[in-house]
């Protein structure tokens, strides 16, 4: 165990060194990118753009930028370029309402999704099968931003002028210190408007695992044993079942907190991490967008070595360290 | 009266087809990447020779995991050895580039043991059967044709499949199809990684036929590697017996099965059962004990010392070494039986 | 006499497939007595396997029927309820299959597996189901029971995995064990090793046996009875010295003969059955086998059945042949049985 933990965050700083690398390089080599320029204004003239560059320390060499950018960035005193805010504040103001979103619509995805696949599984070839097909391919194929923004419209708008009373608020986020009711009544529309697209995803592979599985021998052992078919189907088939699936949602999870749903947030005006990183991109505002980088992959590499963990606890053949593997 | 096991035949005997010697096949275990330590690896071919006569067949037994399939891959330079030498018809083969392999791989074929797997749906039988005929320049358009269509009748197929595609067919006949993809280029040399235990009882009979009549015919030599014992006595003129890497027994045909001299031989013969039931009760029964050990960590000494009813304290310090003790039959056993 | 432990009626099996229905056990009968090892021998798709599974009724689903009945004491399984079914699996009749590498659930502990169904049929506290499978897999030969009751299947070797699944079948003492093909995927000197297990648990505790197989050296093992399937169908049963000493049926002759020996003399050929068994999708009328049998004649255009043909008893076949000439039919030139036609 510990040498697998040393082993993981020495790959984890590896992977984060080389993301903030990138991310750096290619701010250097797009076009309009040049910081000195945009914030410069209107027509600047080359002596304005000039002491910017001189201000900013745009013109040392790029290794000594990229090294200040990221001590800024550790040590909390990085800024914006744009409207010279400090980054980490502002996405520590995020952080609340991205993890709101985030583990809110997992938890959705994730029961919805094991409640239909192991239905649709039961029903295989049948018309609720069939139909529930269907549903998934619509939930998949459907646009965030345009679910989510017919939700806001119809639910969140013109329902509430039909009923006199808003049965779902039209967008934004309440504080869940403020009024813990309040703050579920506003992430309600944003959950489902995230989780259809998974839900949709994962009722489909869960379905087709749980198919799959079926068909193993130690399924048949188990019906040979005298087990109750509810026994059988809990505690043989869909517990084989989900271990691919639990895999999938921590990679999806982890996207999702590290500021992903970009779309959702902003549809709904969440004022998330995903919003913020939307609204730097939209003016290329390189420290933001590092900063934002870096927190999703933090998560996503965290979450690779906690399915990892998980992966070796559902199933006994996976080893964590590296050569014990059962031939 | 014992010699040492190098097969040293009078100067009258033709030189031998394939000549192995002290052959060795190691694996790493696979690792993690970037932070795992590689560990000791499995010896699954350890020190193995032996030569192939021009028209015999050898066959090559042994339980699951003794190295006999890889010994097979090894011998046709599917996978390089670690050690050792193969010779096929005095060129060394171990050394040789992949180009310079190329013209030698077309006299030297394999049969795969899984016919479902082996053959490549989406190809036509045509197409299949003709590939190697292609890859070696052997024939084109009708000519190719023509050849294809003579080896499926030559395997007891009709002509008429050359169009068709695997799914279409039975295990047997799938297995007819992979042998005549093997005897297209028209090899002197054929390794058979157990052709027929897929198949059953019935077809492996047709199969085991078919195979000795294409060998009268055609004067082929073959490598059998197989589990099953009886099939093995059925084709081979000589048989090796594998444990963990090495062989342990290697003598003609009748002389290993009616006379064994390694204890481990004389145990897997014992083991199968016997479809007469008053013979099966008549016999003495011994089964072995335990399971083999683990091939990354092998016993010192004599490798079947843990599981030999006869093993004494020198089996566990000194590896025996591969003795003649009637002509043409070796065995590596400290205590070897009838002596 | 009373009726045997489990007595087989016409069992029917019946698989609805895209291409068609196909009838995989068609009109199969057979008895097995206390303490009797009965065996099924064919190739593979003779509907050996089926029939094994029906008996318990594990091939029961939307896209098959069964027919028949299976009587187990008197009590009819076939079309029972789920709770008498549950009742009956795992508690009076237990099976064991093939392939241990996949039989046993990977994700559970191999006690906790025994423990397990030892708790599906009885009010015992896990503690003691687990003392329980400890001394079961103590019992079949599992070394170091204890710590290895904590092990995953994983973990164990092949030939361990069977002793466990057979230590799990075990469990609560049934009447019968359903193995079927319990040591083909096992090495030689390993399925040595669980044929003689099987033969000690029917020899100490009077165990029934139905083995499913198609080695002809593992029957002439342990069975008493034997019944030869061929395409759906039992084309010939009697006692294990019957069959094999007087082998009735064209087939039977063919599988005697193409088994390739370790001992005697060695045959300069395999006596093969020509062709292969027919699709049964659409199976021929009369007997199944005609088509690969050198003896066929206008006879076998209308089925034969399941008869005694020589002296009375329990010596039945299905087969037109002259029961006199039959001796004649099935020797081969070196003396041994076969499908008698000599190939050369």
């Amino acid at each position: 165990m510990a040498r697998f933990a040393i082993r993981r965050i020495g790959s984890m700083i590896l992977v984060l060194f080389a993301v903030s690398v990138l991310t750096f390089l290619i701010f250097n080599v797009i076009p309009n990118g040049d910081p000195a320029v945009r914030m410069a204004g209107k027509q600047p003239t080359a002596t304005q753009v000039e002491a910017i560059r001189e201000e900013w320390g745009f013109n040392e060499p790029i290794y000594t930028q990229y090294a200040k950018t990221m001590e800024n960035l550790f040590s909390g005193n990085m800024i914006s370029y744009f409207n010279q805010l400090n980054v980490v504040e502002e996405i520590w103001k995020g952080v609340p309402r991205t993890f709101a979103l985030a583990f809110g619509a997992a938890i959705i995805w994730m029961a919805f999704a094991m409640a239909l696949g192991l239905w649709s599984a039961m029903k295989a070839g049948g018309k609720s099968d069939t139909l529930l097909n269907v549903f998934a391919l619509i939930g998949i194929s459907m646009p965030v931003f345009w679910l989510g923004a017919l939700m806001n419209q119809y639910l969140g708008f013109e329902l509430t002028q039909v009923l006199g009373f808003e049965l779902f608020p039209n967008g934004g986020y309440v504080e869940f210190s403020n009024s813990p009711f309040e703050w579920f009544h506003h992430m309600l529309l944003p959950w489902f408007a995230l989780s259809i697209l998974f839900i949709g995803f994962y009722s489909r592979v869960l379905r087709a695992n749980i198919l799959e599985t079926m068909d193993e021998d130690y399924v048949r052992t188990a019906r040979a044993k005298g087990l109750s078919e509810r026994r059988v189907l809990i505690h043989h088939v869909l517990r084989n079942s989900m271990i691919s699936v639990v895999t999938l949602w921590g990679l999806d999870f982890a996207v999702v907190i590290g500021g992903g749903a970009i779309l959702t947030e902003t549809v709904f005006n969440l004022q998330g991490v995903g919003q913020y990183a939307a609204d730097a991109i939209g003016q290329l505002d390189q420290p933001p967008i590092m900063a934002v980088t870096m927190f999703g992959a933090f998560f996503v590499v965290f979450f690779n070595a906690v399915i990892d963990i998980v992966y070796a606890a559902l199933d006994p053949r996976i080893r964590l360290e590296a050569g014990d593997t059962a031939t | 009266m014992t010699t040492v096991a190098r097969q040293e035949q009078a100067s009258a005997e033709p030189p031998p087809l394939l000549e192995v010697k002290d052959l060795a096949k190691h694996f790493s275990k696979p690792g993690a990447g970037l932070f795992s330590r590689s560990d000791g690896g499995v010896r699954a071919v350890d020190g193995v020779s032996f030569e192939l006569r021009e028209g015999e067949t050898l066959g090559l037994v042994g339980e699951s995991g003794c190295g006999k399939s890889t010994l097979a891959r090894v011998l046709l330079q599917l996978l390089k050895p670690t050690a050792g030498s193969v010779c096929f018809r005095g060129t060394e083969l171990t050394s040789l580039g992949t180009r310079k392999l190329r013209p030698l791989r077309r006299d030297m074929q394999m049969i795969f043991q899984d016919p479902y797997a082996s053959l490549n749906p989406r190809k036509r039988i045509g197409q299949i059967v003709g590939q190697p005929l292609k890859i070696h320049g052997l024939a084109e358009g009708s000519e190719l044709k023509s050849r294809v269509q003579d080896t499926l009748e030559r395997v007891g197929l009709s002509a008429d499949y050359y169009s068709r595609f695997p799914h279409e067919f039975s295990g047997g006949q799938r297995q007819r199809i992979g042998i005549a993809r093997a005897l297209a280029p028209e090899p002197s040399l054929i390794v058979a990684d157990e052709p027929v235990s897929a198949l059953d009882v019935s077809i492996q009979a047709q199969i085991v036929n078919l195979m000795a009549d294409l060998q009268g015919e055609l004067g082929l030599t073959y490598l059998f590697v197989a589990h099953d014992l009886g099939v093995v006595r059925q084709v081979s003129d000589r048989i090796a017996v594998m444990y963990m890497g090495k062989i342990v027994e290697l003598g003609p045909s009748e002389s290993v099965y009616s006379r064994p001299i390694h204890p481990y031989t004389e145990s897997l013969l014992a083991a199968v059962p016997i479809p007469d039931p008053h013979l099966n009760a008549e016999r003495e029964r011994r089964p072995l004990s335990g399971d083999p050990p683990s091939p990354s960590d092998p016993p010192s000494g004599c490798r079947f010392h843990t599981r030999c009813p006869h093993a004494t304290d020198v089996c566990s310090e000194a590896e025996p070494p591969l003795v003649e003790y009637r002509p043409g039959h070796f065995a590596a056993c400290h205590h070897p039986l009838g002596s | 006499m009373s009726e045997p432990l489990l007595s087989v009626d016409e069992l029917e099996v019946t698989f609805r497939t895209e291409d068609g229905a196909v009838r995989a056990v068609d009109r199969v009968s057979f008895g097995l007595e206390r303490g009797e090892v009965v065996s099924i021998v064919g190739e593979s798709g003779c509907g050996k396997s089926v029939t094994a599974m029906s008996l318990m009724g594990l091939t029961e689903g939307p896209n098959a029927s069964v027919g028949g009945s299976v009587r187990l004491d008197g009590q009819e399984l076939v079309g029972a309820d789920g709770e008498t079914l549950r009742a009956v699996r795992g508690d009076r009749m237990a099976m064991v299959f093939q392939n241990p590498m996949t039989s046993l659930n990977p994700v559970h502990r191999i006690g906790n597996q025994i423990v397990e169904q030892i708790r599906a049929h009885r009010d015992v506290g896990k503690r003691e189901a687990m003392d329980r499978a400890v001394e079961l897999l103590d019992a079949v030969g599992v070394p170091d029971a204890e710590e290895r009751a904590r092990s995953y299947p994983h973990e164990f070797s092949g030939g361990m995995r069977q002793r466990a699944m057979i230590a799990m079948a075990l469990s609560l003492d049934p009447e019968i064990l359903i193995a079927d093909e319990p040591t083909t995927a096992l090495d030689v000197t390993i399925q040595a090793q669980i044929i003689e297990l099987l033969r000690k648990l029917n020899r100490e505790r009077g165990l029934a046996v139905i083995l499913i197989t198609h080695d002809l050296g593992v029957v002439a093992e342990i069975a008493d009875r034997v019944a030869v399937m061929y395409a759906g169908r039992i084309v010939e049963t009697g006692s294990l010295d019957e069959v094999f000493y007087d082998p009735r049926h064209p087939y039977t002759w063919g599988l005697l003969g193409s088994v390739p020996r370790v001992g005697g003399e060695r045959p300069r050929r395999l006596a093969q059955i020509e062709g292969q068994p027919p699709s049964l999708l659409n199976p021929p009328s009369g007997c199944r086998f005609r088509a690969r049998c050198p003896h066929a004649f206008n006879m076998c255009e209308s089925e034969p059945e399941l008869i005694a043909r020589g002296e009375p008893g329990d010596h039945l076949d299905r087969c037109w042949l002259e029961i006199a000439e039959r001796p004649v039919l099935r020797e081969l030139p070196s003396g041994q049985i076969g499908l008698g036609v000599p190939t050369s």
